[in-house]
């Protein structure tokens, strides 16, 4: 199964008019992997996913499911299944004959296509709903009989667009569960769209950051979170800081690096810098200590300016005059061991190991849809 | 709630009485006609009713001095079936081909808008010029149905417009995505979605068919379509056998809107014991 359901994409440029949706696009997508594409409306992720399944043709470049070119096969004859974000399931027909539609297509006898869908139905635990029509049913029902329906058909690949984002927060995390661990079940390539972070780095074996056509960033979710390549990714993927400044020297390894408030920050592995340049690197925001009094090095001073309450965690905000607010994801034991008010002048220190450099250019805010 | 209904103001008492207004002119005559209808065999074109009767139903079908109703009756229904049904066919697939905003299409759906807007004997006038410039003779199955589909495409595609507004895109590429084939999808997806838009479309062509008469003027050639007939018999016929019409067209109208009802019933019907059949 791994190596039929792989997908290659090649060049891949989609044109409308003159806006490049995507620009020379180059991904492989491991057979058998949970894949997340993630970006702001607009990145083109719904755009190649779209390609994928055939209702889109790339403007030039090639699309590989099983090392087989199917670039310009026909919709529905190269082994994907859509499920569509507003699930698109057929208001005159009952849900067997939803899930029964491609087997109908095809010419399968109505006994057999029915009995087909009913052990589909039973599968995603509908089958007490068989005869009711789409529009008796619930949002989170609507979702599973879609689910049904795309893979009746035994797909290689399931795409999903955006499949959890009609639904509420407790059905979300619900359903989140049940793809992973249907996913895990089936053993196909999953390739899933979502502009929402948590539920990209809850699914996913890959993650694929997107922006402006591009793709910025393809890994694994811990490389993605941990060592992002751009200040953008670093923004919408959140849990960091990115901050800026000019390399001092060089000692080794290790790039000085002057920040623009006039502290010093060691970044351990910047490869390929040379001094007098500009640079981005990024700082989590869980791995920050406070201090009594300013650190000479790897460290910041500022005013706190908000604090929420997270449960597990605290989430001061400091304005530090360097143009973005700088977090730091406080302990909760901690920080009520010493509050702070908004107001209070706050010395942020954090270890050298944890300054990670940005090679990447794109400094976009790239502002996370907060859901 | 319950306070708005407890003080009524000025304004819904006005209303309420220009409705009444409407509601009595609308069917008021209609109520006239219908009633005087069954006048006795004595009776006149006005009340009093001299007694109660079918008579001029009767003298309608027998009597030869209202020309050739029967024959008139046949034509206009034949013509409205046939404006039905090729409104119904044309006006789905212009309606789905403009959904592609292809090149051209706003000019194109201006310019079949344009027929709702010319005066009916004027586009009469110019059919008929047509006919005798190419030498053609005007008859109404061709002509006259020329001039009619003039006024029910327009006016299908419009409602066809209204229809496919609530139609959802993605249900066709969610049959694509499938398998379907572009047949399958219109077949097994997008007519049966559409089809309660469909019937009101069929419904309207054949309505604005069935009842035209300035368009048809000059189109018909030598056999008369019924409204033009009824048109003739007010000016020669002063018996209450012109009401006796009044009512039989009326009848055939209304029972036209009364079957498309009960098709859209089966069909909801038919849908719902395809569900029970799967239990």
């Amino acid at each position: 199964m791994t190596e039929q359901s792989r997908i290659d994409i090649r060049h891949v440029t989609k044109l409308y008019g003159r806006t490049k949706a995507v620009n020379n696009v180059d991904l492989t997508i491991d057979g058998g992997a949970y894949c997340c594409m993630i970006g702001p409306s607009g990145c083109g992720k719904t755009t190649l996913l779209r390609m994928i399944a055939g209702h889109e043709t790339p403007t030039s470049g090639s699309i590989l499911i099983g090392g087989t070119d199917v670039t310009t096969a026909r919709t529905g004859s190269r082994g994907t299944a859509l499920m569509f974000q507003n699930y698109a399931l057929f208001p005159h027909l009952s849900l067997t004959d939803n899930v029964a539609f491609s087997l109908r297509v095809k010419g399968v006898r109505a006994d057999d296509r029915r009995q087909a869908a009913r052990d589909m139905l039973d599968r995603v635990q509908l089958l007490h709903l068989a005869d009711r029509v789409p529009s008796e049913l619930s949002g989170g029902q609507q979702q599973r009989v879609a689910l049904a329906r795309a893979l009746i058909n035994k797909p290689r690949v399931l795409l999903l667009d955006e499949p959890l984002s009609a639904l509420d927060e407790f059905l979300r995390l619900k359903m989140r569960v049940e793809l992973k661990r249907l996913q895990n079940d089936l053993g196909i390539t999953f390739i899933h769209v979502t502009h929402t972070q948590p539920e990209a780095i809850a699914l996913a074996d890959q993650v694929v950051v997107m922006d402006h056509g591009l793709i910025e960033q393809a890994a694994s979710p811990r490389e993605i979170y941990n060592r992002p390549h751009s200040p953008y990714v670093a923004r919408f993927m959140g849990g960091q800081n990115v901050l800026a400044g000019r390399v001092d020297r060089i000692d080794g390894t290790t790039a000085v690096v002057a920040g623009r408030n006039g502290v010093s920050y060691d970044l351990t592995a910047a490869r390929g810098v040379e001094p007098g340049q500009n640079l981005r690197f990024s700082v989590r925001r869980d791995r920050i200590a406070v201090r009594p009094e300013a650190a000479a090095r790897n460290g910041l001073t500022g005013r706190v300016v908000n604090i929420e309450y997270q449960g597990t965690y605290v989430k001061v905000a400091l304005e530090t005059g360097l143009g973005e607010e700088f977090m730091i994801y406080m302990d909760d034991e901690d920080y009520f061991a010493h509050p702070h008010r908004v107001g209070d002048t706050v010395h942020a220190a954090w270890d050298a190991s944890m300054n990670h450099h940005l090679p990447g250019t794109n400094d976009s805010t790239g502002t996370p849809h907060e859901d | 709630m319950s306070q708005s209904s407890t003080r009524r103001g000025m304004g819904f008492y006005l209303l309420a009485a220009f409705f009444g207004l409407f509601v009595l002119f609308l069917y008021g005559p209609m109520l006239m006609i219908f009633i005087l209808s069954f006048q006795g065999p004595t009776g006149g074109l006005t009340f009093p009713m001299r007694g109660v009767s079918t008579h001029w139903f009767n003298d309608l079908w027998t009597s030869s001095r209202y020309g050739d109703l029967g024959g008139a009756f046949r034509r206009s229904l034949l013509l409205g079936v046939m404006a039905m049904a090729i409104t119904a066919v044309v006006c789905l697939f212009a309606a789905l081909g403009f959904r592609r905003r292809f090149w051209g299409a706003g000019p194109i759906f201006y310019l079949s808008i344009i027929s709702l807007i010319v005066p009916g004997i004027l586009l009469g006038l110019g059919i008929s010029q047509l006919f005798q410039l190419l030498g053609l003779r005007l008859a109404w199955w061709l002509s006259a149905l020329g001039a009619h589909l003039s006024w029910t495409l327009p006016f299908g595609l419009l409602i066809m417009f209204a229809v496919l507004n609530r139609f959802d895109g993605s249900w066709e590429e969610a049959a694509r995505d499938a398998g379907a084939r572009p047949w399958q999808v219109l077949g097994l997806v997008t007519v049966p979605i559409l089809f309660p838009g469909l019937i009101a479309v069929a419904l309207f062509g054949f309505t604005l068919s069935y009842d035209e008469m300035p368009r048809s003027l000059l189109t018909v050639g030598g056999r008369n379509t019924l409204p033009i007939e009824i048109s003739n018999m007010t000016t020669n016929v002063t018996t209450p056998a012109l009401y006796a019409i009044g009512t039989v067209t009326s009848a055939v109208s209304f029972l036209v809107i009364a079957l498309a009802f009960v098709a859209i019933a089966v069909i909801q019907k038919q849908r719902s014991r395809a569900r029970g059949r799967t239990e």
